[in-house]
């Protein structure tokens, strides 16, 4: 009986990395212990997102007992179908704050654009996978075309934020394959020179984003006034913060969208700035692992789909705690395992679970 | 070309294995992790930029942020505008916003509610039916709203409950704007109400894109015009911005935007008709619109028994409720929108119009009668109101006498599609596009009507095949026929506009104050009906004949103005070949009686459509019901009609239909 039990342990934790494993309990842990202060600590809003967090671990565990050439054959149609999703949304979607992200399918809705941002990578790192060895010039246009087709998508929902991360998630992928130096150079140049151009072909909503970023004071009623709100949380938190269930900011209804985007001022409201270093340190180690695991990776899909798994979980950390402190502007993006959210979480999981995978099968494949 | 996008490949040719297909994993993942670094000193930088911020935000500034978050809070706060008034045609008003004070809750700061409530009603009054409200609205909103348990203080129960207030925390007397239905049950269908916004509506507003709009905003309309025109009366929320103290109090206001009140909606109805439409029905259930032909402006829109729309307003408390819901008289029921009734004879005209305009029937071909109508081959008998029979009918007799016979003949001889196809051009068996919402569509029965609606696995073929016997049902408009009063009503002001239809609606103009801007809704005439005039003119004057020497003269005799018009009874319970006696018959199976008139004849002010549920005979209970009306608008004297006779006490004259 013990011995069954053992072997039971060994077969759930044998394709579990540890180390990965604790980083990401010890984010989770401080995203319940914020939720609980941010949902005026609402029992049914952290044992709901309790529940997400019990379908993303077994949605992790899941991939990362898959090895990675079996991601590699699902990468194809994944992506498909996420792209037949999009036109779907865009077709028959559900519009919901004005934007049509969502999707009904009977039961529930989901949002497609979810699905793709990790469809994406995964395309891409297949991609280069499959002609490894002859990549040339056409790759890379082709690649190109394979992130145009849902960053435009999901663009015209309109959701920018997201597009962006789309472009984002492929361009880590493009830069890990290789892509010259010169052509990352000259986009970022003409980027900046098409700035004016780009400008125009703004929504009126983003370009007023822009602008707040630039000056808050400009739109106080809208996203001006959650970053002059974010801000007076998160300085008045002092070094050591208000303590746990103490920011004013938060329990006196100062602070919008507190228990997603923005619960990162709640988190600096009440832990103060060792609160946020000793987050800003479990972010580090938790992209010093990702990095070391890609790093070690044996197969190119495997290298550059752990690769770009790390650097988008870098992103959404550092767009996330940026907008929140005001460094960057504002965009509809969650702080990785801290914000309420299952679809998210969900996400992450499983890209926490790709990690594993390339991990866990690296000497496998490696003969 | 290779050489420019450095690929591992031609990284690889750089460093001399050019030319080879040769792998190095090595060499690959050496220039890998090199990448990596690199992304890795991006990392750095970037939390290392964070950190900075953080220190600038909690080191070097949090003196200044603390004092903000301490001493000076900004707080913007929503003003919600003023909702639209809404008045009739002629500026008399019919909802518009009250400023009175409310008692609210709120339920999330206060530990025991029930002792709360109980030396709340110490203070001021707090009867049963505010307890039960109160509790209903709980349930049915978030933890944290305020929630008002008394409406409508007094001024001394404000000064009693201020005097008191150091005992109550979360509980506050606030001053709003309640919606106010001076005419309470009239026009209560038309006019519909506002209630608390729930969590559909706020799915709506979200899909409006009015999300902002509506922060501060605690009520939508839920039924009526009130719902139709939502957003014009809804108007624009403005914004101040205060300081607040620790405690959560706002201090000084330091900027403000005013809103903008929502628009003023003018019904075309008259509510003087309205209110006198709704009396002649007396206790009776029914429905009658009243039609301006020339624009489609409804005059008169009323569905009896109605509902006190002011009970809604607050959150309408259960008992009340109740008894509206369960109601046998079913007083919520919109039954001029919603109600599909059997037209009965009242179908014969337009079927007389569609014989003339396909060159089926001319107006003088006439018939012999002889009391009934047998299918060739068949031994049913369908029958006439008159056992012998009309004896020789042309169509101006078929429709003054209302001889059933007449129509069972063209029924037979017509295909039903192109009957449906005709009636269609009228606007029976479709919406009319009335300014209200959950209008039905009601039945005109097509081959193709019957195979959807029998379509089910519970049927066989042989339900879904259209059958003669169909056709003459559907003739004396019976069988599967079924039309709303305001469908009838909106094609008999087709017929007496001479065949140019407008869409039917309420309001009038949509007045927006701040802009001075007025709109006009429906002012186009949507569609004419294929009719030469010559063809209308023989309907109008056999109608003219109705009232003049047929079934409904002893309902006009007497009236100042040349009224045209027709009588209709549908069954709603099939006798079997035994003879009609109402007083035999439990009340709810007995007759719909009908009636469709306009006036005056010549040149049409009003048209309208009376249906009085379970009433008997048209010509008795229907038709001294528009006399009334008709009397009201055209001469402004009621006393010169007859009142509305009882069904049960039947007067022989009046029971040919």
């Amino acid at each position: 009986m013990l011995e069954f039990a053992a072997r039971f342990w060994e077969f759930l934790v044998r394709r579990i990395d540890r180390f990965l494993f604790g980083i990401v309990m010890a984010l989770v842990a401080v995203g319940f212990v914020t939720l609980f202060s941010a949902a005026d600590q609402s029992v049914a809003r952290v044992s709901n997102q309790l529940a997400s967090l019990a379908v993303a671990l077994v949605a992790m565990w899941v991939v990362a007992n898959i090895p990675p050439q079996t991601l590699a054959r699902a990468a194809v149609p994944l992506y498909v179908l996420a792209v037949v999703l999009l036109v779907g949304v865009a077709l028959f979607g559900v519009v919901v704050n004005g934007s049509r992200r969502w999707l009904n399918i009977g039961i529930t809705r989901i949002q497609p654009s979810e699905l793709m941002k990790i469809a994406l990578p995964l395309m891409l790192a297949w991609y280069f996978q499959r002609f490894e060895g002859r990549i040339g010039w056409k790759d890379f246009v082709f690649a190109t075309v394979l992130i145009a087709i849902p960053a435009i998508l999901v663009k015209r929902q309109p959701d920018l934020g997201t597009a962006l991360l789309l472009i984002a998630s492929g361009f880590f992928v493009l830069y890990l394959a290789g892509l010259s130096w010169k052509i990352i150079v000259g986009m970022v140049a003409a980027v900046a020179a098409a700035a004016p151009v780009l400008w125009n072909l703004l929504h009126d909503y983003q370009r007023r984003r822009i602008l707040t970023f630039i000056d808050p004071t400009q739109d106080p009623l809208g996203a001006g006034y959650h970053t002059t709100q974010a801000s007076i949380a998160i300085g008045s938190g002092g070094v050591v913060g208000k303590g746990w269930l103490n920011g004013t900011q938060t329990h006196l209804d100062f602070l919008p969208e507190r228990h997603t985007d923005f619960i990162f001022a709640v988190y600096g409201e009440e832990f103060g700035l060792i609160g946020n270093v000793l987050l800003i340190f479990l972010y580090l180690l938790l992209v010093g692992r990702g990095m070391m695991i890609a790093a070690d990776a044996s197969t190119l899909f495997g290298r550059l789909m752990a690769g770009a798994v790390t650097l988008m979980l870098f992103t959404y950390a550092f767009v996330n705690m940026g907008m929140v402190s005001g460094v960057l502007p504002v965009v509809g993006v969650p702080l990785p395992f801290i914000s309420y959210g299952g679809t998210a979480l969900l996400s992450l999981f499983i890209g926490i679970g790709i990690l594993m995978s390339v991990q866990a099968h690296r000497k496998l494949v490696h003969s | 070309m290779a050489r420019r996008f450095h690929g591992f490949r031609s990284r690889r040719a750089d460093n001399g294995f050019g030319g080879h297909e040769v792998r190095n994993p090595e060499r690959e993942q050496f220039w890998f992790r090199r990448r990596l670094a690199v992304a890795g000193v991006v990392v750095l930088a970037a939390f290392g930029t964070l950190v900075a911020r953080f220190v600038y935000l909690q080191v070097t500034q949090h003196d200044h942020y603390r004092t903000l978050a301490e001493s000076n809070r900004i707080a913007v706060v929503p003003i919600p505008p003023n909702r639209g008034v809404i008045t009739d045609r002629n500026g008399v008003v019919l909802a518009q916003s009250d400023s009175a004070y409310t008692l609210e809750i709120q339920p999330s700061r206060v530990k025991d509610l029930d002792r709360v409530i109980d030396e709340l009603a110490g203070i001021v009054e707090v009867t049963q039916r505010d307890r039960k409200r109160f509790r209903k609205l709980m349930e049915e909103s978030k933890n944290f709203e305020s929630l008002p348990l008394r409406t409508r203080l007094s001024d001394e129960e404000v000064a009693r409950f201020a005097v008191n207030r150091y005992r109550f925390p979360g509980v506050e007397i606030k001053a709003r704007l309640f919606r106010n239905y001076p005419f309470g049950e009239v026009g209560s269908h038309f006019l519909g109400h506002i209630g608390r916004i729930n969590d559909r509506d706020l799915e709506k507003i979200a899909e409006w894109e009015a999300t902002a709009n509506y922060k501060g905003t605690d009520y939508i309309g839920k039924l009526g015009v009130e719902f139709t025109y939502e957003r014009d009366l809804h108007g624009t929320t403005g914004v101040e911005e205060v300081e607040v103290d620790a405690g959560g109090r706002a201090v000084r206001t330091l900027s403000r935007v005013p809103p903008v009140a929502g628009s003023n909606l003018r019904l075309s109805i008259d509510i003087r008709l309205q209110q006198a439409a709704e009396a002649a029905f007396g206790e009776r259930r029914g429905a009658l619109v009243a039609i301006d032909p020339a624009t489609g402006e409804v005059l008169a829109f009323v569905s009896r028994p109605g509902f006190d729309p002011n009970l809604f307003v607050d959150g309408i408390d259960p008992a009340s409720w109740k008894e509206l819901n369960e109601s046998p008289d079913r007083p919520m029921l919109n039954r001029p929108l919603k109600g599909a009734y059997p037209p009965g004879s009242t179908i014969k005209p337009f079927l007389a119009l569609g014989a003339l305009a396909s060159g089926r029937r001319t107006a003088a071909q006439s018939i012999a009668d002889p009391g009934y109508f047998q299918i060739p081959g068949h031994s049913h008998r369908f029958r006439d109101d008159k056992p012998g029979g009309h004896g020789s009918v042309d169509m101006y007799k078929s429709i003054v006498v209302s001889c059933d016979t007449y129509y069972y003949v063209l029924a037979s001889e017509t295909d039903i599609d192109d009957t449906h196809a005709w009636m269609a051009t009228l606007g029976f068996g479709q919406q009319t596009g009335v300014d209200l919402e959950g209008e039905s569509t009601g039945v005109m029965p097509s081959r193709e009507w019957k195979r959807k609606r029998f379509s089910g696995p519970n049927y066989r073929d042989d339900h879904r095949k259209w059958y003669l016997g169909d056709s003459i049902s559907a003739g004396i408009g019976q069988g599967y026929t079924a039309f709303t009063p305001l469908q009838l009503a909106h094609a008999t002001a087709t017929v007496a506009n001479d065949g140019v239809a407008f869409r039917p609606h309420l309001v009038k103009q949509v007045e927006n104050l701040r802009t001075g801007e007025v709109r006009r809704i429906a002012a186009e005439s949507t569609h004419a009906l294929a009719v030469s005039p010559e063809h209308i003119a023989v309907i109008k004057s056999a109608l003219v004949g109705v009232n003049k020497e047929g079934t409904s003269r002893r309902a006009f005799e007497g009236a100042k103005y040349v009224a045209a018009g027709k009588t209709g009874t549908a069954q709603v319970y099939s006798l079997k070949g035994e003879k009609y006696d109402a007083s035999k018959i439990d009340e709810r199976l007995r007759d719909h009686a009908w009636f469709m008139a306009y006036a005056p004849a010549d040149r049409p002010r009003i048209a309208l459509a009376v249906l009085v549920e379970n009433g008997g005979f048209g010509a008795q209970a229907a038709a001294p019901i528009a006399r009334q009306v008709l009397d009201y608008f055209l001469v402004g004297d009621q006393a010169a009609s007859p009142a509305p006779l009882a069904p049960g006490a039947p007067d022989p004259d009046d029971q040919s239909d």
